[in-house]
């Protein structure tokens, strides 16, 4: 591997914990969010959504909605002047419900009016009559069916090894959201001309620009998005939700159309994490030596694809974990059916088989009497290795023995128990603590890092070099993970100079930065803004030939030769960069390719207090090591791990989005319930920082790997306080009782 | 939309007459999540919160309008264990005890303790004053016997209650939830016990075979108190549904009830 | 028409229907640092102090607050200076997307108001009304402890 290390130093550049740009707006609550965002002569948007899972519709009558006073618009599929579908992957989802529902919650028509009153108001009038059509919720007759996003088929190494020990386990992870806190809100403006600017919160401005003007029958220049302030993403913002329906009742109406949905309707809008059945077998010699891994992978995708083929793809590669094995067979299926559609979410497929594999490993040391520390050591994968299912030969750092050894290493909390809060059951007195049993749990989880199997993966950043400093433009999504700091804390340190800016600009202005997801924006974006940065810084040296550049200008030598202002007196230098990653290629019939570009492993040890006649858990302490390449803010690193493994508690606890029929029987934070500040363990994190080989400075992304293994962790644990089998996450008090 | 807002009992009670269907606001903890969810949209509001006769906490008498932030720091033990487990500081600070009968859900945290004391609720109109016992009262999931033209004027506790008093709240996530199950337990120095349990049946249950059989225990050995949790699990009347099962809820409910009880014997 | 004050400012509103007081300060008073993330009182991104008392602004009929004196966010700090929480939180990485962050800023101001040294215990419970979704509370908590810890 070759690193570049930068020996520049800048105050405020990378290594450093700079403060967040935009954090002083934030703690004043000045900082507008999309649901922020006003303009005059303003009306506001509303949806009619399905009560339906599936229905043909007979008819929409918009007449009695159209007759309230104060009601501007009411359209439906019909008004759709362009493409009738969206949709990331493959454009299979109607823009509004076209002649049938096929989930709960499709949204069927949209209404705008003076108020935000009238137009709930509004889309509760308008009278949908529908024949209700009988769902397919099943994911396994969905397969019998044929009703398929992808089917993989995984097959590597000699299909005859047998191994001496053998465990096989069925596993169910339930449906998760992403519960980002700002619900989905967004401002269209139309500009006069028959074009439309819209503000929004998304993960991918350039991926919805394309479904937009489509659907709008626009040119691409007609249509302009904007980045506004996003109250966290996790996935939920990859895929369309309100984009199209907001430039849709804009230029019908001729006047800004805000929208803001509330929580109930979030929930219903936004993809959610798969459900996933998993069925595995492992097999091992009595050294501990994995030599066979078969498992059975079915994802429900719910009623339209968005992302499920990637997501499978995800959870059919790292199938095995972050171990050696040299016979693989991995047959995995995403299902359409009418439950909710399922798509990204933190850790976007290596999250559901984690929680399986590792709990195989787990039964698998029992089965050989042996330490599953110890199993896992004598299987981790390392830089060189080939990943088990793919053939793929790791080309950058995976330092997954280190990982495992340093969190061991970590020393185990003591017992506190004199404070109930501190107790299974909290403040509702449940527990006395002689009630209590502590378990201890261990897991290791692998992913990729950004896009994969031939995607064309690129991020622009244009870097101007100005008077007044650096900017670094972008089109790049800060979704609260702190990106703004790392690109400027890369321009510091790429130029010499500490007045960095980074500007987030429209889709017209500059090319796609790819989303904010896998991971990827610090290598990507990042890459790319180093890239640009070290250009400009170049062009300057070269205008006055200079060999050094710092706030006061270029210097030779060490002495000054021109000010920042002497050298820009010809105007300011710009560097557009488009950079890519490493290529990768697409699998062959049996699954194995280059297909990623790079690689991630973290480790979770959860303890954990019981109360196993309750079957209440507190979950105590849930320490991690992780490797991130190098951490370019390392205060950042910690909060993507504290909030990764709090979301991963989650699923193995609590989280839990109940579908019944198709339906969502809990969409409010009532009943969806979220680790609250009382739920929240004690987290040590120890970073492993060994390079790798195309981000920036070595870095990885940080984002997904706290939420992989921390679910698997925890469930090991009350596993190791309760002895129950628990093959289901998220484990339910009654799960603990076995009622 | 009228907004009527009294400035004493009198103003309030007329009021009430004079428009019977009158939307009651008090802490507005439940009544706005139907307005923003539920659609309701009422043509008359009878905002309580500058009553002062509501808020009175004097003696055994506690205002509709105390809210749970006033009982979690009283000097009511049981009362005060529940308090501290609705919501979250921001909904004790505005939701009242007043409002945990009016909306008379299963889960209402205040309730288990109201139903264990054998508290009177006091109701008014501009023509009479009524007492309903706690089980006169609430009649069924979010039902009771409030008459139109009627206001919760607050609870009246026994002159004395049990020193020996314990509460317990099921719940699958530590703050800001709604219980699976709960249990109130008050038990007198003569061994006379009641015990309630909350979540678990259409109104908070008294389970009174529990309380005939351990009420006779002065010192209850262990296997009585295995014989309490099996009696008050089934005694209970749960249901299943989206928060948990029946089962579960059966089982949690004699365990929880168990261990409130071994608080008071402590 | 409702009177009341709003961050030491004396304001008039006119309330459509039952509205929240959430919408009355978001959409008529133009104060939209307190947050709409759940509407029903069970995220805390709207809280707010009303007479005194930390409540969720959501669950606050707008129509009934004639007379009330209101503090939000955006009453919190000075023009020239952030409130000693909102400096703790910047300081501490306690902020990521920040939706949360106004109503945590509110709820730990008049916790500290109450309670000038209160355990992490305390803290936790304090603020066990009020979900964040990027941070897992950890940022947060050393804020608050730090913050304390400076305050004898």
């Amino acid at each position: 591997m070759t690193i570049t290390r930068t020996t520049r130093r800048v105050a405020g550049g990378i290594g450093e914990s700079p403060i967040r740009p935009d954090g002083i707006p934030k703690v004043q609550g000045r900082f507008e969010f999309s649901g922020d965002a006003f303009a005059d002569d303003m009306l506001w948007g509303a949806t009619v959504r399905s009560a339906h899972v599936k229905a043909r519709i007979v008819s929409i009558d918009t007449a009695p909605a159209l007759a309230m006073a104060g009601v501007h618009a009411v359209l439906t599929i019909d008004d759709v002047p362009g493409k009738r579908t969206c949709g990331q992957a493959v454009s299979d989802q109607p823009v509004l419900a076209d002649g049938e529902t096929r989930f709960w919650g499709e949204p069927v028509a949209i209404v705008a009016a003076v108020d935000h009153a009238t137009a709930v108001l509004a889309a509760r009038s308008v009278r949908v009559e529908y024949e209700p059509l009988e769902p397919l919720v099943d994911p396994e007759q969905a397969f019998d069916r044929g009703e398929t996003f992808r089917v993989m088929e995984i097959i590597n190494g000699a299909q005859d090894l047998r191994g001496e020990i053998v465990v096989e386990g069925t596993y169910e992870t339930g449906t998760i959201d992403q519960a980002m806190l700002g619900t989905e809100a967004g401002l269209a403006v139309p500009d006069g001309v028959g074009g439309v600017d819209l503000h929004i919160a998304t993960q991918w401005i350039h991926e919805d620009h394309e479904q937009v003007y489509a659907s709008l029958g626009l040119e691409p220049d007609q249509v302009r998005i904007h980045l506004s302030g996003i109250g966290g993403a996790f996935g939920a913002r990859e895929d369309l939700t309100l984009q199209i329906h907001l430039c849709l009742l804009a230029l019908h109406t001729g006047r800004p159309v805000k929208m803001v949905y509330d929580r109930a309707e979030s929930f219903a809008a936004h993809v959610h994490r798969h459900p996933s059945k998993m069925w595995y077998r492992h097999e091992a010699d009595r050294d501990g030596n994995l030599v066979r891994v078969e498992a059975r992978l079915v994802l429900d995708g719910g009623a339209y694809q968005t992302t499920s083929a990637a997501v499978l793809a995800n959870a059919a590669y790292f199938a095995t974990g972050p171990y050696r094995c040299p016979s693989v067979r991995i047959d995995a299926a995403a299902v359409r059916t009418n439950n909710p559609p399922a798509g990204a979410m933190r850790g976007f497929g290596a999250v559901q088989v984690c929680f399986a594999y590792e709990s195989q490993m787990d039964r698998l040391a029992a089965a050989l009497g042996m330490d599953p520390i110890e199993l896992r050591l004598r299987n981790a994968l390392d830089h060189g290795d080939l990943i088990p299912t793919t053939g793929q030969r790791i080309e950058g750092s995976l330092p997954v023995a280190e990982v495992i050894r340093s969190l061991a290493a970590l020393p185990l909390p003591d017992d506190d128990r004199d404070d109930p809060r501190r107790l299974p059951g909290g403040t509702g007195l449940t527990t006395p603590p002689g009630a209590v049993r502590r378990g201890v749990g261990f897991a290791v989880g692998i992913k990729n890092l950004a896009f994969s199997e031939a995607f064309d993966d690129y991020a622009e950043v244009r870097a101007v070099l100005t008077p007044e400093g650096l900017r670094l433009e972008t089109a790049a999504a800060e979704v609260g993970q702190g990106m703004v700091t790392v690109l400027e804390q890369i321009g510091r340190t790429a130029t010499g100079l500490d007045r960095v800016e980074v500007v987030f600009v429209d889709t017209s202005r500059i090319g796609s930065a790819g989303s904010t997801s896998a991971s990827r924006q610090t290598q990507m974006t990042g890459g790319a803004a180093l890239r640009a940065a070290e250009a400009v810084r170049e062009t300057a040296l070269a205008r006055v030939g200079g060999d050094d550049l710092d706030a006061e200008g270029v210097r030779r030598e060490g002495a000054l030769v021109a000010t920042l202002e002497e050298v820009l007196a010809e105007g300011p230098i710009e560097e557009l960069v488009r950079f890519r990653h490493p290529p990768t290629t697409g699998p062959n019939e049996t699954g194995q390719g280059d297909v990623h570009a790079g690689f991630v492993v973290a480790a979770h040890r959860a303890v954990v207090d019981v109360d196993p006649e309750l079957g209440l858990v507190r979950v105590v302490q849930i320490d991690t090591a992780q490797d991130v390449g190098r951490a370019l803010h390392p205060e950042s690193v910690r909060g993507q791990i504290e909030g990764g493994i709090m979301q991963g508690m989650g699923m193995a606890v609590m989280e839990e989005l109940l579908v019944d029929g198709g339906e969502i029987r809990n969409p409010s934070f009532t009943d969806y319930l979220l680790p609250t500040f009382l739920d929240a363990p004690a987290i040590e994190a120890v970073l492993i920082e060994e390079p790798d080989h195309w981000g920036p400075f070595g870095a990885k992304g940080v984002g997904e790997p706290p939420t992989i293994s921390s679910t698997p962790a925890v469930v090991a644990a009350i596993r190791a306080a309760t002895g129950r089998e628990l093959p289901r996450a998220p484990v339910r008090p009654s799960d603990i009782v076995g009622t | 939309m009228e907004t009527i807002r009294p400035a004493s009992l009198a103003e309030t009670l007329d009021a009430l007459e004079a428009h019977p269907d009158a939307v009651i606001l008090a802490g507005g903890t439940d009544l706005m999540v139907e307005v923003t969810y539920g659609g309701l949209r009422p043509h008359t509001v009878l905002a309580l919160r500058r009553v002062e006769e509501l808020t009175a906490w004097e003696g055994n008498f506690v205002g509709a309008g105390v809210t749970w932030s006033r009982l979690e720091h009283g000097a009511v033990g049981a009362l005060a264990e529940a308090a501290r487990t609705v919501g979250s500081p921001q909904i004790r600070n505005a939701g009242t005890i007043g409002g945990n009968l009016g909306t008379a859900s299963p889960a209402g945290d205040g309730l288990p303790f109201l139903a264990a004391v054998d508290a009177e609720i006091e109701l008014a109109s501009r023509t009479r004053r009524r007492a309903l016992r706690w089980d006169e009262f609430l009649t069924g999931p979010k039902q009771h016997a409030l008459e139109p033209g009627e206001l919760i004027l607050g609870v009246t506790l026994p002159d004395r209650t049990p020193e020996r008093q314990a509460f317990g709240k099921i719940c699958p996530r530590n703050a800001m939830v709604i219980s699976i199950a709960s249990a109130c337990v008050v038990r007198d120095e003569d061994g006379a016990t009641r015990v309630a349990l909350g979540s678990v049946g259409p109104t908070p249950i008294r389970a009174r075979r529990a309380e005939a059989m351990i009420s006779e225990e002065r010192h209850p050995s262990p296997a009585t108190l295995e014989e309490f949790q099996r009696l008050v699990s089934e005694e209970v009347l749960p249901i299943t549904d989206h928060r948990s099962t029946a089962d579960y809820r059966r089982h949690a409910s004699g365990v929880l009830a168990r261990r409130v009880l071994e608080r008071c014997l402590a | 028409m409702i009177r009341l004050i709003v961050n030491g400012v004396e304001r008039t509103a006119e309330p459509v229907g039952p509205e929240s007081l959430l919408t009355t300060l978001r959409d008529r008073l133009g104060l939209p640092g307190s947050k709409n993330a759940c509407e029903q009182g069970e995220c805390g991104s709207c809280s707010i102090i009303m007479d005194g008392e930390l409540v969720c602004s959501c669950l606050v009929m707008a129509s009934d607050t004639d007379g009330a004196d209101v503090v939000t966010v955006e009453g919190l700090g000075t023009e020239d200076g952030l409130h000693p929480v909102q400096q703790a939180l910047l300081e501490a990485h306690g902020v990521q997307c920040g939706y949360c962050t106004p109503g945590f800023v509110v709820a730990a101001a008049h916790l500290l108001e109450r309670n000038p040294a209160p355990t992490a215990d305390d803290i936790r419970e304090a603020l066990s009304g009020n979900l964040c979704r990027c941070t897992g509370y950890g940022g947060i908590l050393r804020a608050l402890t730090a913050l304390v810890g400076e305050v004898p």
